[in-house]
């Protein structure tokens, strides 16, 4: 009767083994999820973050660096001390703090590192170093944040932070993850690229426990990181610390460019803060901090406040009408003050005297020459084609346009085209009564300070510059900026016209602003007053020096500090005195610009 | 001398040359278990896992020797006082026995220790053969169903008190040996009922389906069948008591002690608590599963490696075989597995004394149920019980009670020629 049942057997035996292979099948070929989740397991990618690229200053002095900063690890499993009261004064800890973060370790994990010390100095970590190998499962790693010795050129340097959702998001490429640093703003978010060097990548197994066991694959996919690039920066930091300490307790700019190249040799926006809040660990707090100052340090002025040029203009519609021969050094008119508002100077002046007493009614006239060259017998087309002519020739200038430096977020200013007024007052309804203020840098126009330290420089170099630009050299090549800021560009007026412009400048300091002469030194100024509706007005001065072979060229914003000649032609003289001579021959004058307070 | 010339050609040499297949593979699986790419160790290092096992592996070829060279004769005459030794031994291991992992399974001197529920089996075994050997057992009466689940029952209780309920459980692998003898076939579907209904019971929600179903299925057999009713009474009560049998069912579960009823809910529910009691079978998965279809390569495997599965070397040791052999791997060793239990039941219908071939049909029993279980608990078909792989796991126990019971069995083969006995 049971003849069967060895059959029977066979048959289960041979089911079950085509039911585990199919079980097996379904996990091992059909569903690749295991895989993945095996990885997942033992595979840990770890990223090997590149030191930041240095910046350094024209000479050669260190702008920003990497802090190394130590964290001396436990691995509780390892560790083991016999004297823990030796052991706490070596490492400069109380007991306590040595018990609780054993403790916390040890409630982490037993194999893996945890912190007991964080942010050890170098001065701190060279101290405990040779004490380390007494005592087993103590390792130390490093990290790095940025420093700069000199508190100085906060905007100009920018800062690094983490990465937010947008950029991940536009970073197509997908380098960043999230926690990454990058540069935010300033020269770190400008030569980001270059500064960040490349992440390194190393793939290590990993045990249950974290424990690591060795690379993956030999290393196979491992990639070793490498540093970021160095840069040169066009600052002087001594310059732009000396700037910086002028302009303490004033709201402005000061802008000071080397004419023949464009390089920029100080970019100082006050009120600033100090470069070493927005680093490390305090960045959140002390970020929120400054952002809600309401004297805004974290505002960028140089490249980003917009001001009417004022008087300083008038030298480029000097220049203008020269080019245009509509003016010559002797064309003379007469201070007609029912035109415009001026002051007392001889009348009539010709256009050295227009210069050296910024004579409004002078650049009315002569405005108006430029405008309406009865080129269309209807006013208002006439003045709508002399406008935009006009235009074009003071855009070439680098006014009303972004010099497209090594910086984001950079204002562009605004000269106004015929199309503005067409919008503003209606088509053929407007003419040169309604903008003549143009004629004196007043009115709709507007620029940045860094457009009027070029504006410096163009007279300096009679008729030419180099964008201006904060970095000379990429891995100390030079070659290696932007061919633009290698590029020189022409305004469009010619050189000789330049002669007569700087001759004023000179004799204008002893017009207007006696006190930026300096001595043994010849420097070429003009003063302008930038119109303040809410206040007192906006003192600014441009100057370049010396004047026979120029190696500055300023422009200095003093907010709400008067007439140009006073605040901004003291601090841009002593700043000239400063570059060229290394040193300050006129104490009282230093003295005064400090105890200016205009905020 | 003659006499030896003859059982040695007797010898069945495939079902030895695939022993030693699934030994050498086990081997070869333990040293990648603990293989440690930076700190390697030669697979012969006696200070790991392999090289103890190469120990084993050496002892059990000196056992396989005294088994071959003995007189056939002895296991037969030995059964009564073999089975009363490791019963005295299982008695008093927890009182002279060392504690592993809470549990006090194994005794002995210093570094030699054995488990004795391990060898209790082929001493069960070899008292079954003989007990049955008696031309007046016959399964189908009541009496001696009875004395033969005494004969099995007395080591599951001891075993139970240890307590190892893995180790009691194979015990149970003696029905498959009963089958073949005889037991009445009403018992097995019973069994397969009440397994079915449990297996439906735990996996579904709603107890009223299954409800349904049971009165479904009574009532298509009520009305295939003949009508009468004394029939249609019974059949009524056998569906009475699976629902109330269901009922229960989740009553009992929830009596058991904590561990034990996890890993059965995980079997329905592998993500429940992947880190916790899903453990075991979540990471014995990845690393089977990621072993593909040709595996990762000998050596080349991260998850048993690194300790992601646990008792990788002893009753997760095929984890290993999966991730570095893949699926062709684990068919290789799925076959030879296979065809070691067909060619044993073989063996033992060529038989011809009842002795023999109830032995032989126990060593079937026996592997069987060990290598169904353990596999199909690495792949989560079957809930967590600590059973090793038959000739693969870590262990000297295992693997010495393993050979001790398949070579007493390749011993009886060869001399069933003088074994000559009453058949039924």
């Amino acid at each position: 009767m049971n003849e069967k049942r060895p059959i029977v057997l066979i048959i289960v035996v041979a089911l079950i083994g085509v039911i585990l292979l199919t079980k097996l099948f379904l996990i091992q070929v059909a569903d690749d999820s295991f895989l993945k989740r095996a990885e997942r397991n033992a595979v840990q990618r770890l990223v090997d973050h590149p030191y930041r690229g240095l910046i350094y200053d024209r000479t050669g002095k260190i702008l920003v660096y990497n802090n190394p900063l130590f964290d001396l690890m436990i691995i509780p499993k390892e560790f083991s001390v016999k004297d823990t009261t030796r052991f706490c004064e070596i490492f400069n800890i109380t007991k306590e703090h040595l018990i609780e973060s054993y403790t916390a370790a040890r409630k982490y994990s037993s194999v893996k590192p945890s912190p007991l010390i964080k942010q050890i100095s170098t001065t701190e970590f060279a101290k405990i170093q040779d004490f380390l190998i007494d005592y087993p499962g103590l390792f130390v790693t490093t990290r790095s944040v940025r420093s700069y010795p000199q508190p100085v050129a906060a905007n100009a340097l920018g800062y690094i932070g983490e990465i937010s959702g947008r950029q991940l998001e536009r970073d197509t490429a997908k380098y960043y993850r999230q926690g990454d640093f990058v540069g935010l703003a300033g020269l770190e978010g400008f030569y980001e690229k270059e500064l960040r060097g490349v992440k390194g990548v190393k793939y290590k197994m990993v045990n249950v426990r974290g424990v690591d066991k060795g690379s993956f694959k030999n290393g196979d996919y491992d990639t070793t990181s490498v540093a970021g690039i160095n840069l040169t920066s066009t600052i002087d930091l001594e310059l732009q610390r000396y700037g910086e300490m002028l302009m303490a307790g004033k709201v402005g700019s000061v802008v000071a460019i080397e004419p023949k190249t464009g390089e920029i040799l100080a970019m100082i926006s006050a009120p600033t803060y100090d470069p070493n809040l927005l680093t490390g660990s305090k960045f959140g707090t002390n970020y929120l901090a400054l952002n809600r100052d309401d004297k805004l340090p974290l505002y960028n002025r140089p490249i980003m406040a917009t001001y009417p040029p004022g008087s300083i203009f008038k030298i480029v519609q000097s220049l203008i009408g020269l080019q245009m021969g509509i003016l010559t050094p002797n064309t003379t008119y007469a201070c007609n003050r029912s035109l415009v508002a001026c002051h007392n100077h001889p009348s009539p002046v010709n256009l050295f005297g227009a210069i050296r007493n910024s004579c409004n009614p002078y650049y009315h006239q002569a405005y108006r020459a430029m405008i309406n060259r009865e080129v269309s017998s209807n006013t208002f087309k006439d003045t709508k084609i002399g406008l935009d002519e006009w235009r074009e020739k003071v855009l070439a200038f680098g006014l009303g346009g972004s010099l497209g430096l090594d910086m984001y977020n950079e204002k562009s200013g605004s000269i106004p085209s015929s199309s503005y007024y067409d919008r503003v007052y209606g088509e053929g309804r407007w003419k040169y009564s309604t903008i003549y203020s143009l004629s004196i840098g007043q009115g709709e126009m507007m620029v940045t300070p860094i457009q009027m330290a070029n504006l410096a420089a163009i007279f300096a170099n009679k008729g030419y510059y180099y964008p201006p630009h904060l970095i000379k050299a990429i891995d100390g090549d030079p070659n290696k900026i932007k061919s633009e800021f290698r590029t020189r560009k022409d305004v469009g007026v010619d050189a000789h016209h330049f002669d007569l412009i700087q001759d004023a400048m000179a004799e204008a300091i002893y017009g207007t602003a006696a006190r930026a002469a300096i001595p043994d030194i010849k420097i070429a100024g003009k003063t302008g007053t930038a119109q303040n509706p809410h206040g007192e007005d906006h003192s600014v001065f441009v100057a370049f020096a010396p004047k026979d072979d120029p190696k500055i060229a300023i422009a200095v914003y003093v907010e709400n500090a008067g007439w140009g000649g006073r605040a901004a032609a003291s601090t841009a003289s002593l700043m000239i005195e400063k570059y060229i001579r290394g040193e300050i021959t006129r104490p009282a004058l230093e003295e005064y610009v400090l105890a200016g307070k205009f905020m | 001398m003659r006499q030896d010339d003859l059982y040695i050609n007797k010898i069945d040499w495939l079902t030895i040359f695939i022993y030693a297949a699934l030994v050498c593979i086990g081997w070869f699986n333990i040293y990648a278990a603990v293989y440690d790419e930076q700190a390697a160790k030669s697979i012969f290092d006696f200070s790991i896992n392999s090289g103890k096992q190469l120990v084993w592996i050496g002892t059990a070829v000196v056992l396989i020797t005294l088994i071959m060279v003995a007189d056939y004769r002895l296991f037969e005459n030995l059964s009564l006082i073999l089975y009363g030794i490791f019963l005295f031994l299982i008695l008093i291991t927890p009182y002279v026995g060392k504690e592993v992992n809470g549990q006090i399974l194994s005794i002995g001197f210093g570094n030699f220790r054995i488990q004795p529920a391990e060898f209790a089996k082929f001493a069960t075994a070899l008292t079954l053969a003989k007990y049955m050997e008696r031309p007046s057992v016959d399964l189908s009466q009541p009496k001696y169903q009875m004395q033969v689940l005494l004969i099995i029952m007395i080591p599951v209780i001891l075993i139970c008190l240890q307590p190892d309920y893995g180790s009691a459980m194979i015990y149970s692998a003696f029905f498959i040996m009963l089958y073949r003898e005889g037991m009445p076939q009403k018992y097995y579907a019973l069994a397969l009922t009440m397994i079915a209904i449990s297996l439906l019971a735990l996996g579904i929600e709603n107890n009223l389906y299954l409800v349904g179903g049971i009165v479904l299925v009574i009532v298509l057999i009520i009305f295939l069948g003949k009508k009468n009713i004394g029939r249609i009474i019974s059949l009524c009560l056998i569906g009475l008591f699976a629902i109330a049998y269901s009922y229960s069912l989740d009553y009992v579960v929830s009596k058991l002690p904590q561990h034990h009823q996890n890993r059965i809910m995980v079997l329905f529910n592998p993500d429940l608590d992947p880190l916790g009691v899903g453990w075991n079978v979540t990471q014995s998965k990845i690393a089977i599963g990621s072993g593909g279809f040709l595996g990762k390569g000998y050596l080349e495997g991260t998850q048993t490696k690194f300790d992601f599965v646990p008792e990788q070397h002893t009753d997760f040791i095929f984890c290993t075989l999966g991730e570095e052999f893949g699926w062709v791997g684990s068919m290789v060793v799925i076959f030879l597995f296979c065809a070691l239990l067909i060619r044993l039941i073989m063996l033992a219908e060529r038989q011809k004394n009842r002795f023999s071939r109830v032995y032989g049909y126990c060593v079937v029993s026996i592997l069987m149920f060990h290598f169904t279980i353990n596999i199909a608990m690495t792949i989560g078909l079957f809930p967590v019980i600590g059973i090793p792989l038959p000739f693969f796991s870590y262990g000297g126990s295992s693997l010495w009670s393993f050979t001790i019971l398949l070579f007493i069995f390749i011993k009886l083969d060869s001399h069933r020629i003088q074994l000559l006995g009453r058949m039924n």
